[in-house]
Parts: C-alpha cells; structure tokens; sequence
C-alpha cells in the first residue's frame, strides 16, 4: 500500500467555486521521490499544501480523500491532523528568505517541532539539530544555532530548513519549489544536498517543480498537471523516452536544452493547448452531470 | 563605544529640544494677553502697588533678559517662584509628577491589554463577524475624544451606577503614611491594600478615558500587521510542524507584527499624556494637568514654564525609551 494516496482529491475557490483541483489521483511509495510538474497555476503547489493543511483560507476542499500512512487527514479532527502531519511529514519552502522566522535564534527553529509537537528532551533535540546541521554541511553548527537568520545567506538559509525537514525522520517530504529563488549556482548544490538527504534517511519526496531537468535528475516518477488534473501519471524513465500524452510531449519539448542553450525555444502549441482544456471541460462535465 | 556615542548624540538633541521649548513657551505666554501681577492684587490697589509687584518679579525688564535671568536660574536648578503659591516652581512641578505618571502609565497598561486582546481576538477571528464588529467598535472608541469618554464614563459608573470615585485622587478622610508622591506605587510596597484599592478606584475612570482611543489604535494596528504577517512563509512553515492558531500567531507572528505597533504606540502615549490635562481637570485628579490649567488661569507664568519643560522633558524620555525597546525587540536593529 502506498505511503502517500490521495484520491479524487477535488478543490475550489470558496467565493467562485472556480476548480483548483479536479479529481486529483496521486500515490507515493516509501522512499520514492515523486515529482510533481506543470505550469504556473496548474495545481501542483496546492496538492502539497492540501497534504500538509496549509491551503489558503479562500480555498476550500469539496472531495476526495489524502491518506498519508493508511490515515485519511481530511476526516480527522483539526489538532488531531495538524499533530500527525507534524510528526509523519515536512515541507522544504520555496523561499528560504522568508521561511524562517527573523526574529527568532535558528537553534530552536529546527528544534521546536521536536520538542513542542513530538516530546523529546530539549537537549536530544539540541544534538539532533547539530548532527543534521552537519549533514547539510554547515561548518561550526553551533555558532549557526545561536544566529539570528539576517546572519545568514540565502544558501546558508535553505540547507537549515531541508536539516530542518528531516529533523523529525519524516516518512513525507514535500519540496515545494526549493531551488526556485535560489542563485543558479546555489541551486545545483541544494539539489544535489536534497537528493542526497533522501537518499540517507529514505524519506518519500513530493517534489513540487516546472523544471523538467531538475526532474529527470531527482525523481523517479511524476505526474503531469493542467489545470489541476493530472494528465498523465508515469515514470521518469518514460516519460522521457515516451510521453504518452500529447500536453507531456509539448511540455518536454518546450524545455530548454542545456546542451543546445542557444536553440529557439519551442513553446507548448495552441492546438495541444486546446485539446487538454478540452480534456479539463469533458471533465468538469462529467462531474456535474454524474 | 559606538553606543556611547549614540547615547551622547541623544543627549546633544535632547537637549536642543528642551531650550526650544523652553524659548518658545517662554515668549508666548509673555506675548498673550493677561497680567498676571493684575490676577494676584485685589480691588483697589494703587499704581504703586502694581508696580512694586512688577518689579519684585523681575516683569518690567524687557522680555530677552527676563528670559535670560530665568535661564541662568534653571541651570543652577531654580525654575523660580510660583507667583500664586510662593513656592519654588521645582518642588511644586516635582510633587504633582508622580500622580501624572502613575495615571498616564496606568492608562498605558489598560491600553495595551484592552488593544492587545482586541488585535488577537481579531486575528483569531479574522474574516469573520467579530472582527467586523471589532472594527465598528474600534472606529467608535477612536472618533470620540479622550474627555467625552470621562464623561460618558463619570456618568455610567459614577452616576448610574455609582462604583468608582469620580474625584480626587484618594479618598481626603484617609490617613496616609506615604512618604513620596507615588501613591499607587507606595500603597503596594507598603502592602496597604486597603489604600491601593481607594486609589485604584479613584484612578481607574480617568485612566480608562485615557485609555480606550489607544486602545483602539493599538487593536486596530497590530490587527493590521497581525494579519499580514500570517500570511507570511514562516508563519505557514510553523504550521506544517503542527502547531495550531493560538500558537502561531502568540509566537511566530507576534514577535515581528509588534515592532510597528510600538512606534506608534510611543507617539501615541505622549498624546496621552497631553490629554492629562483635560481629564485631570474632569476628574478633579490632583496632577500637573490640573496644576497647568491653574497655572494658565492665573498667569502664573513661572509655574507654566516649569510645567511645560517638564512635559516636553516627559516626551523625550518616553521617545529615547521607545527606540531602546525597538533595539531590544528587532534583532536586526540590535548588532546593526
């Protein structure tokens, strides 16, 4: 049975009932790092926020189910879920400027969850938050720990929230964007550091991300979004080698080379276009007429 | 070393302040109409009284050397002699600050529970009807002013239902042991309940009218700030980990939503403390507010003087003590 499986998972916008999410399918395995990709606004950042229950308030979810471990989250009671999402799973943000919290010591911002939530003893979590410093490769842990974040650079910053994320060993990770407001040149490294702490601890990945290269390198299945449905569900070995859906070979198509940077870039044709909205309103059809 | 020389440069403004208010009092009220040596003679008195009188307190001079007369005096430490009174304009000014004080940080305190309680019930009910309500209620207690709000409240709980003293500063049939000014304070260190609750009682209704517009500006800003700063990635992030509301917005949004807040609320309270005057005067509370308006009202111009320094020395402070607190909450400010 899978770790993660959402099924039939459907969203909308609560003043406009517009769709955010159309009967959303997913699994994970243990320790698989499944990537989720697609355009601005396809969707793929509100499955991880609907898992982790930090959809905004103005989106409401109207169906389906997310079991994460073989628990449905969406029928327990609020602290109930807020309490297991905290011990079983983690988010690595997107922004690692904004995603701690300035005005408090770095030390306690990876220890909280240990402590607050899970119950250890401050100074087990104390050395636990310097053993993954270390992981992460962050000289002098110590000294980090005791640093306010302004002290820090943005590098520096998000190797602390992904030891953060693996502090409580949880079985899901989602990574929501984590290279996107990175340096390129930072970037390679906290990928590389991302797949390398997964690949240490096990943990599942619901990688979260428009880059189909940084898929192809961290994933080994992924499921393709359009207008929060999922177009097709595969495996990284084919989908690039045979994409099945029409959207996924324009969207593999429309990504840069890097072996060929200067190419012209091949945008996703208005005639594929037309046919998946086609597909999201056959879709919506059928939901209101069954 | 660096701080040092922040705390000289303080100083030098500070000071710079004071003669400018000094100066610019001095001369207005000497410009205004109204005689003082006229308010102290009664009917009947000569030419030559008035100007015996005039020159005993140094007003025939011209203005200019009045006012450097008076200057050399304040910076031996003399701010001369109430001309209504007969007594040093020091010790008088000296002996009504601590009622101000007491009344004015009391209000504070109010304030900031009432506007703190507001901010986080509203957060906690953001979108909902009881923060629409706490708008509406906040919009009310800040369009009408600080002595309508005594009044409103002289006559709820000192009329209608007659609870608190609506006058004085304590009880006159009281006996006290106190030997400073701070009544409120020395009650307690002196364990005398049953004097601090006189006190309390007589303190509470112009405390709270002096409260309640900052209370409202309080609760209506850190809601604001509150509210943005909820939606901000590390407030989220926090909730990933399992915590719940309360905790989030106590913890990680708090600390960060406050610092605006306590500008304001810096500024605020010396508008507080300028609105004594008036409630003092309501509520017959023997403060320097009610002394001002003696003092105006008799053209006891040496009293004016030390009065006004003395509130103007009152705002620096709370200003210099503002930006401490700014430095000692925001941790960027603190090694910057």
């Amino acid at each position: 049975m899978s770790f993660l499986a959402i099924k039939g998972l459907s969203a909308r916008l609560r003043d406009t009932s517009f769709p955010i999410l159309r009967d959303v399918f997913l699994s994970v395995e243990a320790g698989e790092v499944h990537g989720l990709v697609g355009e601005s606004g396809a969707g793929k950042s509100m499955i991880g926020k609907a898992l982790l229950g930090i959809l905004p308030t103005s989106i409401e979810i109207t169906h389906g189910t997310i079991e994460l471990d073989g628990v449905d989250l969406l029928r327990l009671p609020p602290a109930e879920r807020r309490r297991r999402i905290g011990a079983t799973a983690a988010l690595i943000p997107q922004d690692p400027l904004t995603a701690l919290n300035p005005s408090r010591r770095i030390g306690p911002q990876i220890t909280d969850r240990l402590v607050d939530i899970l119950g250890w003893a401050r100074s087990t979590a104390e050395a636990r938050a310097r053993e993954l410093l270390d992981e992460v490769h962050i000289p002098d842990p110590v000294r980090v720990m005791r640093s306010y974040p302004h002290e820090l650079s943005g590098g520096m910053r998000q190797r602390i929230l992904i030891a953060s994320a693996f502090a409580a060993e949880p079985k899901l990770i989602v990574a929501d964007e984590p290279t996107t407001a990175l340096d390129v040149t930072v970037q390679k490294q906290i990928l590389k550091l991302i797949a390398e702490m997964q690949a240490r601890h096990g943990t599942a990945l619901l990688f979260v991300t428009h880059d189909l290269g940084v898929v192809s390198k961290v994933c080994q299945s992924l499921s393709v979004l359009y207008g929060g449905m999922v177009v097709e569900r595969t495996t990284v070995r084919d989908f690039f080698r045979e994409p099945a859906h029409s959207y996924s070979r324009a969207l593999l198509a429309a990504t840069p080379k890097y072996t060929d940077p200067l190419a012209s870039l091949t945008p996703v044709p208005e005639t594929v276009i037309a046919a998946v909205q086609a597909e999201v309103a056959a879709h919506d059809r059928s939901q209101r007429n069954g | 070393m660096q701080l040092f020389r922040a705390f000289l440069l303080r100083l030098f403004t500070t000071a710079i302040t004071l003669s400018g208010v000094a100066v610019i009092v001095f001369f207005v009220i000497r410009v205004v109409p109204g005689n003082p040596i006229a308010m102290m003679l009664p009917p009947g008195a000569t030419e030559a009284d008035v100007a015996r009188l005039t020159a005993r307190y140094g007003f025939d001079k011209s203005i200019p050397e009045q006012f450097l007369i008076w200057l050399q005096g304040v910076v031996q430490g003399d701010f001369g002699t109430s001309i209504t009174s007969n007594q040093p304009v020091l010790g008088l000014v000296l002996g009504r600050l601590p009622a101000t004080l007491e009344l004015s940080i009391m209000a504070l305190v109010i304030a900031v529970f009432i506007g703190g309680f507001i901010a986080l019930t509203g957060t906690r009910n953001r979108g909902t009807s009881v923060e629409a309500a706490i708008d509406v209620g906040n919009g009310m207690a800040l369009s009408v002013p600080d002595f309508l709000w005594g009044l409103v409240l002289i006559l709820l709980f000192g009329v209608l239902w007659p609870v608190f003293h609506i006058s004085g500063r304590v009880t006159p049939s009281l006996d006290l042991p106190f030997t400073t000014n701070f009544y409120l304070f020395e009650s307690v260190l002196r364990l005398r309940f049953d004097l601090w609750a006189d006190i309390v009682s007589h303190m509470f209704m112009p405390a709270l009218a002096l409260a309640i517009p900052l209370a409202a500006i309080i609760g209506q800003l850190l809601k604001q700030s509150l509210k943005e700063t909820m939606h901000l990635d590390y407030v989220t992030l926090a909730r990933t980990k399992g915590y719940g509301e309360n905790h989030v917005i106590l913890r990680e949004a708090l600390p960060n939503a406050i610092l605006p807040t306590l500008t304001l609320v810096g500024v605020q309270f010396t508008f507080l403390i300028g609105g004594t005057v008036i409630i003092e005067r309501l509520f017959s509370y023997e403060g320097l507010g009610n002394m001002a308006i003696d003092a105006v009202i008799n053209r006891d111009l040496p009293l004016i003087q030390g009065i006004v320094i003395l509130f103007a020395a009152i705002f620096t402070a709370v200003n210099l003590i503002v930006d401490l607190s700014y430095a000692f909450l925001n941790p960027r400010l603190r090694h910057g």
